[in-house]
């Protein structure tokens, strides 16, 4: 295990909540229930989770059941995960641009879902951010797999990696980095309730240094 | 006097879109969601009559289809319907091959082939060429992908469709007649009002009390 992000799982002072959560978020757009993170125990330090494990309780919890995506091979055990959980739906699409269509759809017919693809797909989708998702008040969640940083070899992935922050800060909308293992769920959780109760997309960036990222 | 375009060994007549927006509208009579892409597509929509269950895009071109791909997995029960202009299509064809690959069948797929970019200057799209858009559908596994041959099969295509439990792609040769109206750009209450439409909001939140 040659990366921080794995080194972490096994050291860090986790507080995540379990698996299956403790504390079922209520049905309908308003989302949250105050307080309810801070009612979740502590995790044991002897079975820290992966972060692909925190994602999927953390999507399900929100009710987050709709999930396409264009491949990565980072994401590959979270696009596992959710295939092999009958509670997901996982579609898998040519484009992002199409990826974050179906879920807008969805959206608006009663079911919350979330895009998932690496940073080179990111790239493709100012155009319907900013045409769909912003104008229309849709909240998508995206979840990038960050290529381009932290040991990078192809620098095609090295330089579209830089525009993708300036587009989100251009269109306003909120975004994350996620770099710890014991801040995901926190992140990811409290993103999706935000995207929800203000109609707005919301995008997290998976670091690396969380994920362990893509080397030669 | 109707002109006739040979596909093939099918005679097909090249339609009015208005024309067969308002044919489609009549044909509604269960809810069903229509969702219709950038441009003179939904301008002709809005024209041919308004109703909560349209929704109208402002760009985004090519996710149409997506678009109503996602309201056919979110509402199984309701029969939705995507309506795509040729050029806008061909810059997402691979939807076609997602949808193919979906099990949703509670989906028809409209296509207004009139071979050009219109509402751009009436450049030409590749269908002006070689490219089929019927045969591009069934490549992708669309098996139930076809020419309406008039505005009379036109009618009967799309009421097989909604009726028949099988995912369909039925494409029309139109003309390039302009559009009889202008959808009103706010695309908040397009969307809030095609949300009612689907009985996901209330209408009442605002008179309730």
């Amino acid at each position: 295990m040659a990366y921080p992000a794995h080194g972490l799982m096994r050291r860090a002072r986790l507080h995540c909540p379990p698996f299956e959560g403790t504390k079922s978020v209520p049905t309908g757009a308003a989302g949250s229930t105050p307080g309810a993170l801070q009612e979740r125990r502590p995790m044991a330090e002897t079975a820290p989770l992966s972060w692909f494990d925190i994602a999927i309780a953390a999507l399900k919890r929100n009710e987050v059941k709709l999930i396409t995506y264009v491949p990565d091979r980072v994401l590959t055990p979270l696009i596992a995960g959710l295939a092999a959980d009958p509670y997901f739906e996982v579609i898998g699409t040519t484009r992002e641009e199409e990826a974050v269509g179906i879920v807008a759809g969805a959206w608006m017919g009663g079911l919350r879902g979330a895009v998932l693809m690496q940073t080179s797909g990111f790239a493709t989708l100012p155009n319907v951010i900013a045409s769909l998702l912003v104008p229309y008040q849709i909240p998508a969640v995206l979840i990038v797999s960050e290529r381009g940083t932290l040991g990078e070899f192809n620098i095609g992935q090295a330089l579209v990696c830089r525009t993708m922050r300036p587009v989100l800060d251009s269109l306003a909308t909120e975004h994350h980095t996620v770099t710890r293992l014991d801040e995901f769920d926190f992140i990811l959780d409290r993103s999706i309730k935000q995207a929800v109760m203000t109609q707005s997309p919301a995008t997290l960036i998976l670091s690396p240094l969380l994920t362990g990222g893509k080397v030669l | 006097m109707t002109q006739t375009i040979t596909i093939g060994n099918l005679p097909v007549q090249v339609m009015n879109r208005f024309d067969l927006s308002q044919r489609l509208v009549k044909l509604l009579r269960n809810d069903e969601a229509v969702v219709a892409g950038i441009g003179n597509t939904n301008f002709d929509l809005w024209a041919a009559g308004r109703r909560p269950q349209n929704f109208y895009m402002l760009g985004s071109m090519g996710l149409a289809f997506p678009i109503a791909l996602g309201v056919a997995i979110a509402q199984p029960k309701r029969h939705v319907i995507g309506l795509e202009g040729d050029g806008s299509l061909l810059m997402q064809l691979g939807v076609l091959a997602t949808i193919a690959a979906h099990k949703a069948q509670n989906l028809t797929m409209i296509v207004w082939d009139n071979q050009s970019y219109q509402i751009t200057g009436s450049q030409p799209t590749a269908t002006a060429g070689v490219t089929d858009i019927v045969d591009v559908a069934r490549g992708c596994g669309i098996k139930q992908s076809l020419w309406a041959r008039s505005p009379e099969d036109f009618e009967a295509q799309v009421t097989k469709a909604i009726a028949g439990g099988e995912k369909t792609l039925i494409a029309c040769k139109t003309d390039n007649q302009p559009p009889q109206g202008q959808t009103h750009r706010d695309p908040v209450l397009i969307r809030e009002n095609f949300m009612q439409g689907l009985g996901v909001r209330s209408a009442k939140t605002f008179t309730a009390g």
